[in-house]
């Protein structure tokens, strides 16, 4: 299975193609050869660090080739900042438009007595009907690390608590992210990252 | 609910990993990439890898020592010791790490903090202190004194204001050593951890002095810890991640489990 990496140059990719590796598939990286978008089989878009770094995807093309592949039913999956880029935009960079794939925006976590980022094993109610997080049970850990995340919708396939209950996973079609790390979330993870190798396209 | 987390920290000295008493007497205890996966699979929520000579020798060990160590891990996977640059720095993420330590390189130049997290992000910069209680100072607590090169070396800084300096330049949580607490069994420095804790908007790392399951309940509520980093306690068979997570479940603390 071969499953083309975006790379955006924010934070560090090792971990996902690591990951990738081990299940069996042959991830490749494009940081702007949109021809490794248009023959891919799956696309994963990881993420850490800053939503205005999502503005090199603008620049070099890869988001018109991103909506394309989309569109032609390429199964997409968003880690982190890859998931929030699903999204209309984020107030971490109100400037940057995102994917707009969902309607809504990222929003930072509310001030309160709790620390921010969210950094840690946190718990998932996953919601029926989820092929990302098949075989997922409710309360099952993963590892998440970060300051933003979407609201839950009709399209959030798995709440999170922290400060306020956010959207941990979304799904619409092919197009699936989730705001934790599953490359990071042991046996869990795996198993999420190996239901989008083995979705249908 | 988050959780709190448990860090199986291997020292590690010239590609294997040792135990630190009081940062004298090694003690070999085997190689990192076996080490890290038995504790990856006996539970641990994170494993963090400290090169405790790496100041002082070469690097080239260290980072095949993390290749072949996150080659079979998927937890978060941190490195520390002897990153001086944002350079060394992108070697540790390209062997494999998710985050780096930064300790005496930090105190030598604090824009390393940022440096390395306008690339990595923030998440990737993890702000070690090593602190001691000042006994002479007017709060010995919150003006403990940070040392630096492997607790040798005072370097002029009070730890609350420090570990406030590190975040506002940017580091995504504070991995803070009692040197007063470390190797002695005794339990955290919890006065020490909750000061910093309360301190900062970030997350805090309570290491040195574990010995028991209830000191970590106890660097947990009362230290106001977010994680709590483990060596000797796991390295003997004293007990694994996962029956010291049992453990804390039944007082009370949320962990993750099953694990």
């Amino acid at each position: 299975m071969r499953v083309t990496v975006i790379d955006y140059k924010a934070g560090n990719l090792t971990s996902v193609l690591k990951t990738l590796r081990h299940l069996g598939a042959e991830p490749v990286v494009t940081d702007g050869d949109l021809s490794l978008v248009e023959a891919a089989e799956r696309i994963v878009l990881p993420g850490v660090g800053h939503f205005a770094a999502t503005e090199r995807l603008d620049r070099t093309g890869l988001t018109g080739a991103i909506r394309a592949a989309i569109a032609r039913g390429v199964p997409f999956l968003g880690i982190c900042v890859g998931m929030q880029w699903l999204y209309a935009g984020s107030t971490e960079a109100p400037e940057q438009p995102g994917l707009g794939h969902f309607a809504e925006s990222c929003t930072r976590f509310a001030e309160s007595t709790e620390k921010v980022p969210h950094v840690g094993w946190n718990s998932l109610e996953v919601r029926a009907g989820s092929r990302l997080l098949a075989g997922v049970e409710p309360g099952e850990f993963v590892y998440f690390t970060h300051s933003y995340k979407g609201p839950v919708t009709a399209d959030t396939t798995a709440v999170t608590e922290y400060i306020e209950p956010f959207a941990a996973a979304v799904e619409r079609g092919n197009v699936m992210g989730v705001q934790f790390h599953p490359e990071k979330s042991g046996a869990t993870g795996l198993k999420i990252l190996r239901n989008i190798l083995e979705i249908a396209s | 609910m988050l959780t709190k987390r448990i860090i199986a920290c291997l020292d590690v000295h010239d590609g294997r990993v040792v135990k630190g008493v009081q940062f004298v007497d090694l003690v070999d205890a085997g190689d990192p990439a076996t080490q890290a996966a038995r504790h990856a699979r006996e539970g641990a929520d994170e494993i963090v890898l400290l090169d405790i000579t790496a100041t002082h020798e070469g690097r080239q060990t260290l980072l095949d020592t993390v290749r072949r160590t996150a080659l079979e891990l998927f937890v978060p996977f941190c490195v520390g010791g002897g990153i001086r640059t944002a350079r060394d720095a992108e070697q540790v993420f390209e062997a494999g790490a998710d985050k780096v330590s930064i300790n005496s390189a930090a105190l030598a130049d604090p824009t390393l903090i940022s440096a390395i997290g306008s690339s990595f992000g923030a998440q990737a910069v993890v702000v070690a202190i090593d602190a001691r209680r000042d006994p002479e100072a007017a709060d010995p607590v919150r003006d403990a004194q940070v040392f630096v090169h492997g607790g040798r070396k005072p370097a002029g800084r009070r730890v609350v204001e420090w570990a406030r300096e590190a975040e506002e330049r940017g580091a995504g949580e504070i991995l803070l050593t009692s040197m007063d607490a470390d190797g002695t069994r005794a339990g955290f420095d919890c006065e020490l951890t909750a000061a910093v804790s309360e301190a900062v908007g970030i997350p805090v790392i309570a290491s040195g002095g574990a010995g028991t399951v209830a000191h970590f309940a106890d660097v947990f509520s009362r230290g106001k810890a977010h994680a709590a980093l483990a060596a000797s306690i796991f390295h003997f068979a004293v007990s694994t991640s996962r029956s010291l997570k049992e453990e804390l479940a039944r007082a009370g603390v949320p962990v993750r489990l099953p694990c």
